[in-house]
């Protein structure tokens, strides 16, 4: 939980401004040029959240637009991130978020995979590593671990 | 406080237990908090694991601990803790717990330690009309600023006192303020201003410094362009309704209910250039124009003398129709017609003071 959700102070958007400031539509042409890209290059591309004009509302019409699709996956590293394929394919959603579930970054990644999901060289090396040492030291009584 | 044997910043995180997918993760956010393009983040996770821990003197002059509390505030760890931890924060006689004598002692020792190559953060304005208007430990903020900056790489001017004079230089600038470019002239000085900065661009200069050894491209006041490169006018959510001349004309009529643009209500946006629009405030919740109130203008130089902040624009009130026609006139935008006039009669509205009653803000509409 957000320490923000512990001030009893409920925010009210207007329904009439609620999403309506109409800079969700220019994204999305961006999103489709970036799929092209991908379709016909093989060239991802990665959209910065953080950095786009957001009104109240914008942001949660742009998730709903893009909503669902068959893949979610969640990282636990520094925090939790979450990471999901919208009902559009190759078009991927990933927020970090700290320790305290304050967001760090909210990315549009336009690609087959997004790359932090595929195991690391290093840490793959490191994995190696642990597993020999762990293969080489047998327990006394025999049993595998 | 860090193991001070560690000597990168990839050893710290590694020590922690941080993964390399934890590390990526850290350079996405990285790279968002310093809005280099998300294509940089390889680039920066290189450099980043190779990034050593500079030492960062932080003097404080006349200003209110704004600034600093701006980046301490958060509770939580954040990115800007986790940059902040890794530097090696020598001397902040606000947050050290050393006073007197051995506050002293730490920094002379740091700036011996690194010469040539520490940090100067500064906030607040250096009066020059009576030494006596602010001393630390006896000496001038004049001396310990020309002392201090000798040695170091660079300056980074931490929020409008330090970078332009702020609040101090304000009519009738009773101190004699001076702002830190005024006085360092044979270093690089970096202006964060803000009232206050905002936290993650103190950090993101702090990060960009961390990351490449250098310091980051800055516009004609001294400022970094990744955060201060586009004004708050071109980056507000509202500006569709200022393209269409749609205008909230009290804080509380239509107009206001249905999130119009703030122009007419004083908004300083148009000449504004600052990240709030898109780096928000508080872990990005929310920014002033969002929460229904325009920009004050807070990162320009001498804002504070800039006229009412309820004034559009600094244009006296009872102006704000002749700006207007002006700009049907030329058919230009408002803004442009008025940052124009702003720029003439800034003088007049700055000899004015104008102080801002309910009678003004009710003659704006
Ligand atoms: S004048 Fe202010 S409220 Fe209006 S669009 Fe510009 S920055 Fe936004
Ligand atoms: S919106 Fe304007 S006055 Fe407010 S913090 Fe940002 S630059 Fe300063």
């Amino acid at each position: 939980m957000d320490a923000r959700d512990t001030i009893p102070i409920l925010i009210e958007t207007s329904a009439a401004t609620d999403g309506c400031f109409q800079n969700t539509r220019p994204l999305l042409h961006e999103i489709a040029h970036a799929l092209r890209r991908l379709q016909l290059e093989g060239v991802a591309t990665t959209l910065d959240l953080s950095a786009i004009p957001f009104g109240p509302g914008d942001e949660r019409q742009l998730i709903d637009f893009l909503g669902k699709g068959e893949v979610s996956a969640k990282l636990e590293a520094m925090g939790e991130s979450l990471i999901w394929e919208s009902r559009y394919a190759g078009v991927w959603i990933v927020e970090h978020r700290s320790t305290s579930s304050e967001r760090l970054a909210f990315q549009l990644e336009i690609t087959k995979l997004p790359a932090i999901l595929a195991s690391q060289p290093e840490d793959i090396a490191e994995s190696l590593l642990m597993l020999r040492e762990a293969l080489e030291s047998p327990q006394a009584d025999g049993t595998l671990v | 406080m860090v193991d001070k044997k560690i000597k990168t910043l990839g050893d710290a995180l590694r020590r922690n237990g941080v993964s390399r997918r934890g590390f990526l993760k850290f350079c996405t956010a990285t790279a968002s908090m310093m809005a280099l393009p998300p294509a940089m983040v390889p680039a920066l996770a290189a450099s980043l694991d190779k990034a050593r821990r500079p030492s960062v003197i932080w003097l404080s002059f006349q200003e209110c601990t704004g600034c600093t509390e701006s980046l301490t505030r958060s509770h939580s760890p954040t990115l800007e803790n986790l940059i902040f931890d890794h530097i090696s924060l020598d001397y902040h006689h606000t947050l050290q717990a050393a006073s007197g004598h051995a506050a002293e002692a730490a920094r002379e020792e740091a700036m011996r330690a690194n010469e040539g190559n520490y940090l100067v953060v500064v906030d607040g304005a250096i009066p020059l009309g009576n030494p006596g208007y602010s001393t630390i430990a006896g000496f001038s903020n004049l001396q310990i600023l020309e002392e201090t900056a000798a040695g170091a790489a660079a300056v980074i001017a931490v929020g409008s006192c330090a970078a332009f004079g702020g609040l101090p230089k304000a009519d009738p600038n009773p101190t004699g303020a001076v702002s830190v470019r005024d006085i360092v002239t044979d270093k690089p000085v970096v202006n964060v201003s803000g009232c206050p900065p905002i936290p993650v661009v103190i950090t993101g200069v702090l990060a960009h410094f961390l990351t490449f050894g250098t310091l980051p491209e800055l516009d004609e006041y001294g400022r970094p362009k990744a955060f201060f490169g586009t004004s708050i006018h071109d980056r507000c959510y509202r500006r569709p309704f200022y393209d269409k001349g749609l205008f909230a004309n009290t804080f509380d009529d239509e107009g206001a209910r249905k999130g119009w643009c703030l122009y007419k209500l004083g908004c300083k946006g148009p000449m504004t250039y600052n990240a709030c629009a898109t780096v928000k405030w508080n872990e990005g919740t929310s920014w002033p124009v969002e929460s229904g109130h325009g920009c004050l203008g807070c990162s320009q130089p001498d804002f504070w003398d800039a006229g009412g902040f309820y004034n559009a624009l600094s244009i006296p009130v009872g102006d704000i129709s002749r700006t207007t026609s002006y700009a049907a006139a030329a058919g230009l935008g408002v803004a442009a017609v008025a940052a124009g006039i702003n720029h003439k009669t800034k003088v007049a509205a700055r000899k004015r003071h104008d102080r801002v009653t309910i009678d003004d803000l009710e003659k704006i509409s």
